[in-house]
């Protein structure tokens, strides 16, 4: 058993140890993407791994080849992505998605990752195009 | 003490029908829920079926919150009055929400690997809601600890109840966090909808389903608390806690002499 003095400062140094290593890790977190906007003014971008998130533009979307190919945009500013691999079924033009990546020196991000990001919105599908087969 | 707490806690034959009774509500309401989320709600537009998990996934996280939220006011309760039976009831609800929590991550997990494309992100919601777990199964391991350390009762005992109960309210401080940690940082995970301030539109069916699931979830937890009290009562409760042996039925039945 450590006496009192020592066991205090032992796990005051824990806690430090705990918190740095969990801020460190929350840094990149708190803010889970970036914008266009944020991306393009920045001059260090291109340098890191960043995420990006936007709206899919409508009219955007085309395969080419391995390489899935679009546009995202966020107040006024816009991106194009290189998305190398499949994106979710649920990817859609008119959705949010974040792509994971660096942003290349020709002004295109090279993504190798892509997530969905839907809204707080919940309505029925229309009858008319049901979204899946087994709609009900 | 509430009243319902004490019937449905009561070691007595009215405590064992009141308990029946909220079995029965529990299980009709989970029927209900059952029912109208799987049948009578329609495919969300964007998500397909998949948004179904809402009415699992949610309710697991509201009423983890209420459990969580029933540990702060027991531990605070045991602070101020020194009734070991507040620090029993604070145990029982952070097992029940720490289960709750792991429900609610796994079914997010799987939802996430269905809509978002991802088991797991790195998201503000995701980070803090597994903070949220790892600080309440800290806070059961630390009741375990003390209890090991001086050798006396999980729930039974001061010397386990004190600091626990300071535990108990300080681990609320995560609560509010995960719930705004959509708000107030930029995350992957959606906003609230039924708790958003201006509530955004959710079809009436799925908002039904959803209340219906809430409450049948609730029942269910309510339900676990008063068995879960039922046994600690019977093996710690006695009106002072001797140190010769039982019975294992507890204080109904005497000691039989061999």
């Amino acid at each position: 058993m450590i006496r009192r003095p020592g066991r205090l400062a032992l796990v005051a140094v824990l806690l430090a140890a705990g918190g740095l290593l969990v801020t460190s890790a929350l840094r990149d977190t708190l803010t889970y993407y970036r914008t266009p906007s944020e991306v393009l003014t920045d001059p260090d971008a291109g340098r890191d791994r960043v995420r990006l998130g936007g709206e899919v533009v409508p009219g955007s979307l085309r395969r080419d080849g391995e390489l899935v190919v679009f546009r995202l945009a966020d107040a006024g500013h816009q991106v194009t992505v290189r998305q190398r691999g499949v994106p979710p079924e649920t990817f859609r033009e008119g959705e949010d998605a974040v792509v994971e990546g660096r942003l290349g020196v020709d002004g295109v991000f090279d993504a190798d990752q892509v997530v969905v990001r839907h809204g707080n919105e919940y309505r029925p599908s229309s009858p008319a195009h049901p979204e899946s087969p087994d709609a009900r | 003490m509430r009243t319902t707490t004490v019937d449905l806690t009561a070691d007595t034959a009215r405590g064992a029908a009141a308990r029946r009774t909220t079995a029965w509500t529990a299980g009709g309401l989970a029927v209900a829920a059952g029912l109208t989320g799987g049948l009578l709600a329609p495919t969300d537009a964007t998500q397909g079926q998949a948004q179904r998990l809402m009415y699992l996934h949610v309710p697991a996280a509201w009423v983890a919150y209420l459990a969580f939220a029933a540990v702060l006011a027991a531990s605070t309760a045991y602070l101020i009055r020194g009734d070991l039976r507040w620090d029993r009831l604070a145990r029982a609800c952070a097992e029940i929400g720490v289960a709750l929590t792991a429900v609610a991550i796994g079914t997010g997990a799987y939802w996430g690997h269905l809509v978002w494309g991802t088991w797991w992100a790195w998201d503000s919601r995701l980070v803090s809601t597994a903070l949220l777990l790892l600080a309440y199964t800290g806070y059961l391991a630390l009741r375990r600890a003390l209890a090991e350390r001086t050798g006396a009762a999980d729930g039974g005992d001061r010397r386990v109840a004190r600091p626990a109960a300071v535990a108990g309210v300080a681990g609320f401080l995560l609560v509010p966090v995960v719930h705004f940690s959509v708000i107030w940082w930029r995350s992957l995970h959606q906003q609230a909808t039924i708790l958003a301030p201006e509530r955004p539109p959710i079809d009436p069916r799925m908002a039904l389903a959803l209340l219906l699931a809430v409450a049948a979830a609730s029942a269910g937890a309510l339900l676990v608390l008063a068995h879960r009290m039922l046994r600690l009562e019977r093996r710690l409760g006695g009106p002072t806690v001797p140190p010769a042996p039982r019975t294992r039925t507890g204080r109904r039945t005497p000691a039989r002499v061999r």
